[in-house]
């Protein structure tokens, strides 16, 4: 198969950017679209220029580390997938692609294709967690669970923290985001304890951080790669409003 | 010269651990404000550890190569992660997950170590479901077990197919906490390129910035290494594709030894390689075996018939196929420990039983399950992994048997180190795959996410405050001692003298070339002759890549190339440690198969009189390393051939 690419090049996170066009053919359609940029990068290499920079690690749509706006889509033309997952068979042959970087605020370019999301570790660590140190534990069998909120925590925790959500957020919220580790905890009795701490926490730090307000279109839901509902943002709203009236820490 | 001390603790195999505890230096709470520790990656064991010694009021810096610790490719496990707790009532124990380590480990590992990684497993499940980690669960509520290759109890807990990513997640919230508590400060984006020795003790790391290209300096009283295998050493893995081997070749090149290198697991369930574009593996878990049955056809023809798609798996009669692990082990079946499964799908396909394009894979089928189940209990069990399949190759695995091969998954290798998880470099430890100490010849599934944690949470908080006992009155280290400059001028002279080849070839078609031998003459099979020529075509490797190297743009800000260039020179080094203890150890051990020691039936032969020790090697400079040996004693277990059928 062959393509003409479209790419968001720029040199630093200072740099004005550009789009450049570049022809790659003689493409598998077994082939997976990162490894379509491998061998790209690997002709620019050749012809000594800077190869394309892009984050990628695991490859098989765990890590979240891959982070591409293909065609107008975080993670591209499928459902259910990171970039890493996207295979060249979504495409016709002599298809025009424009990738770009994660566009936010919160999150800006490093360099070409590769942006900053250590917002989101920042979010985290202002309280997606269950306040305990190592050791003294009860038996893990001493804390039942039912079934139903220990499977809807699984759907919940299952975020890879890639972003998509936000990249393609007409407001570019963190509210899927935010709501899944949220609701994962609020589900669970060992995160209940603190849970209205924890909401008003990360809530105040995603806003302090620049990222948008939701504005219920629902594309975060559509884009996730792993599915999280928008019924977590529903269940954020109902623990943050319920923390805001009960808690002393105000938001 | 340095000997090998294990030191492992007097006393009776069951209260080693405990008296190990109780004997052990402490460090008061103000004193513990005074120490630096240093912890490099963080996937299960250094998220663990930096957690756990951030707690107990250690400063502690962390750095890992990815934009966020949660990337490590710890991340990417599936199955889940064992525990002797014993929960089904169906005959486990501490003791019992102690035996079928060691054995599954082909009696190649050591006894007092695997024993307290039992003896904790218990609190590491504890830990993660105070954490919130979710566990799959029973309608009543309380925990649920599957079975893993290699044991015949259930002792596998497990999230889905997601273990190794809500375990991560769970040691990654923990270390947000300690962060946020100010106990531990992160470095993202950060590539470890030596070790600092002052006085013969680890006391500091120089990293590269891969953002702006600074090379900085970081000084610690001890630094822990918790970075993961070598595995991508034969390029095509299921490792991650930042995961490296560079800051284990470091501490080798400044003197730590790396012990047993040749055991790397091969595992039996993967995607099959399809081009010469492929960049990465894709791993299907094993518990997939637990419901999945494996075949090829009986028949020459009908495998012929299959490759040229002339016929379909599903419509070739049950009394033509042939379940070989079935039929080879009918006691464990399908759930043979992960060496054994590999080498037996290997045997099927070089005889020409193989399908696929390549001939180059088997069948794991789930038609009987889905049968005597529904399809709707194996999407609950497998949905994700079924899904990533069809992702990858575009067909149905509930309608059509998955095609799997071997490849290249895990390291049992690794730093060597003693019973307190300590290097050779006195300050220095290996935790988690990064070190070479729990699972011997070949790793159980489920075991690797137990380790990592264990040596985080359980292990380095008590071993390392030990250490530290002694560095109160140290004082801060000084980031400006002669070692930091000279270590700094060593790398920047590496990364320069890498950039001024200005050859005509890309790193990656070295690292190519590199893993296409390690995989052909280093892989399933290994024979003298096999190994004997990868060591000169290494050599060769080596020579051509400090020739022809090609790496465009400066040592300033993001380098991609240059970042692969420094980890694919040391994977040569790795690769050239891998074959030579490969040649060296004449026995079929594990994941290690040397085709001159097999019984009649083609079974692994170990050589216990001969090679029951572990082999740690020391550097002697480029492409030269001696042997020294720690001789492995079992006095609470009968070592005896390891027999699955």
């Amino acid at each position: 198969m062959d393509f003409t690419l479209k790419i968001w090049r720029q040199e630093n996170a200072k740099a004005k950017g550009r789009f450049e066009t570049y022809k790659i053919s003689n493409i598998s359609s077994d082939c997976s679209f990162l490894e379509m940029l491998d061998q790209l990068n690997e002709t620019l290499v050749d012809k000594i220029e800077i190869p394309i920079c892009f984050d990628h690690d695991c490859r098989e749509g765990i890590c979240g580390m891959c982070s591409l706006y293909i065609n107008g889509r975080p993670h591209g033309p499928d459902d259910d997938i990171t970039t890493c997952q996207l295979h060249m068979r979504k495409f016709k042959d002599g298809d025009t692609i424009t990738i770009e970087p994660w566009r936010a605020k919160a999150f800006p370019v490093i360099k070409d294709l590769m942006v900053d999301r250590n917002a989101l570790d920042k979010i985290i660590q202002a309280g997606g967690y269950v306040s305990i140190s190592t050791g003294g534990v009860p038996d893990a069998n001493s804390i039942p669970v039912s079934k139903k909120n220990s499977d809807l925590a699984m759907d919940a925790a299952q975020c890879i923290g890639c972003g998509a959500c936000v990249a393609t957020c007409k407001n570019a919220s963190a509210m899927l985001f935010v709501a899944a580790k949220v609701s994962h905890l609020a589900l669970l009795p060992q995160g209940k304890v603190e849970a209205k701490e924890r909401v008003l926490r990360m809530v105040r730090k995603m806003d302090e951080l620049g990222f948008g307000n939701c504005t219920n279109t629902g594309a975060c839901e559509a884009e996730c790669p792993k599915s999280i509902t928008l019924t977590n943002i529903a269940r954020l709203n109902r623990e943050f409003i319920f923390a805001g009236i009960l808690s002393e820490d105000k938001y | 010269m340095t000997t090998l001390n294990s030191k492992i603790p007097k006393g009776q195999l069951e209260n080693k651990w405990t008296g190990y505890k109780a004997s052990q230096n402490l460090v008061n709470p103000p004193n513990k404000r005074k120490i630096d520790v240093i912890i490099v990656g963080t996937g299960l064991a250094g998220s663990s550890a930096a957690s756990s010694l951030g707690a107990m009021g250690f400063n502690v810096k962390i750095f890992c190569i990815q934009d966020s610790p949660r990337r490590a490719h710890s991340i990417a496990a599936q199955g889940g992660i064992n525990a002797a707790k014993n929960y089904p009532n169906d005959g486990d124990s501490v003791y019992r997950l102690f035996y079928d380590t060691i054995k599954g480990g082909d009696y190649r590992a050591r006894e007092a170590n695997v024993y307290r990684l039992a003896e904790v497993s218990n609190n590491i499940i504890d830990q993660c479901v105070a954490q919130g980690v979710p566990f799959a669960r029973e309608y009543g509520g309380l925990l649920d077990n599957r079975s893993f290759g290699g044991a015949q109890v259930s002792r596998t807990f497990y999230a889905r197919g997601q273990t190794g990513q809500q375990l991560l997640l769970g040691a990654y919230s923990a270390l947000s906490y300690e962060i946020n508590n100010g106990n531990v400060q992160m470095f993202t984006r950060r590539e470890m390129m030596d070790v600092v020795i002052v006085d013969g003790k680890a006391r500091g790391i120089i990293v590269r910035n891969l953002i702006t290209g600074d090379i900085e300096r970081h000084s610690a009283h001890a630094v822990v290494l918790a970075t993961g295998g070598y595995g991508n050493v034969y390029f095509l893995s299921t490792n991650a594709m930042n995961s490296n081997c560079s800051a284990a070749i470091q501490a080798w090149r400044k003197g730590a030894f790396i012990a047993n290198p040749a055991y790397v697991q091969i595992h039996p369930t993967c995607i099959p390689v399809h081009g010469d574009y492929q960049s990465k593996l894709t791993l299907m878990s094993e518990s997939l075996r637990n419901d999945g049955r494996i075949w090829v056809p009986k028949k020459k023809e009908d495998a012929e018939k299959i490759r040229n798609k002339q016929l379909k798996a599903k419509d070739l009669k049950e009394e033509d196929r042939d379940y070989f692990l079935e039929r080879r082990y009918p006691a464990f079946g399908n759930l043979v420990p992960r060496d054994v499964a590999s080498r037996a799908a290997k045997e099927r396909c070089d005889a020409g039983f193989g399908v696929g394009n390549t001939g180059l894979a088997v069948f794991l089928d789930f038609a009987s399950a889905i049968n005597r189940l529904g399809k709707n209990v194996i999407e609950e069990r497998y949905g994700n992994l079924f899904q990533m399949y069809e992702k990858i190759v575009d067909e149905n695995p509930y309608q059509n048997p998955m095609m799997i091969y071997p490849a290249v998954h895990y390291t049992m290798g690794g730093i060597w180190v003693d019973y307190e998880l300590m290097t050779t470099i006195p300050g220095l430890y290996a935790a988690g795959e990064a070190n070479f100490s729990d699972h011997g010849a070949n790793r159980l599934g489920a075991s690797a996410l137990m380790q990592g944690l264990a040596d985080g949470y359980f292990v380095l908080p008590y071993t390392v405050q030990n250490y530290l006992s002694s560095d109160i009155k140290t004082g801060a280290i000084s980031t400006t001692l002669p070692e930091f400059d000279a270590a700094e001028k060593a790398v920047k002279d590496r990364l320069q003298g890498l950039l001024s080849i200005k050859g005509k070839r890309s790193v990656d078609s070295f690292h190519k070339e590199l893993g296409k031998t390690m995989w052909n003459h280093v892989g399933m099979g290994r024979t003298k002759e096999s190994l004997e020529k990868a060591l000169v075509v290494f050599k060769d490797i080596r020579e051509r890549f400090h020739k022809e190297l090609l790496i465009p743009g400066t040592t300033e800000g993001v380098n991609i190339e240059l970042e692969k260039a420094t980890r694919v020179e040391d994977y040569i080094d790795m690769a050239e440690l891998i074959t030579t203890d490969a040649l060296t150890r004449n026995e079929s051990c594990g994941g290690h198969f040397r085709e001159e020691s097999q019984t009649e039936e083609g079974e692994a032969k170990r050589d216990d009189a001969n090679y029951m020790y572990v082999g740690a090697w020391e550097y002697k400079g480029t492409g030269e390393m001696t042997l020294h040996k720690e001789d492995l004693n079992y006095e609470n277990i009968e070592v005896k051939s390891r027999n699955y059928k």
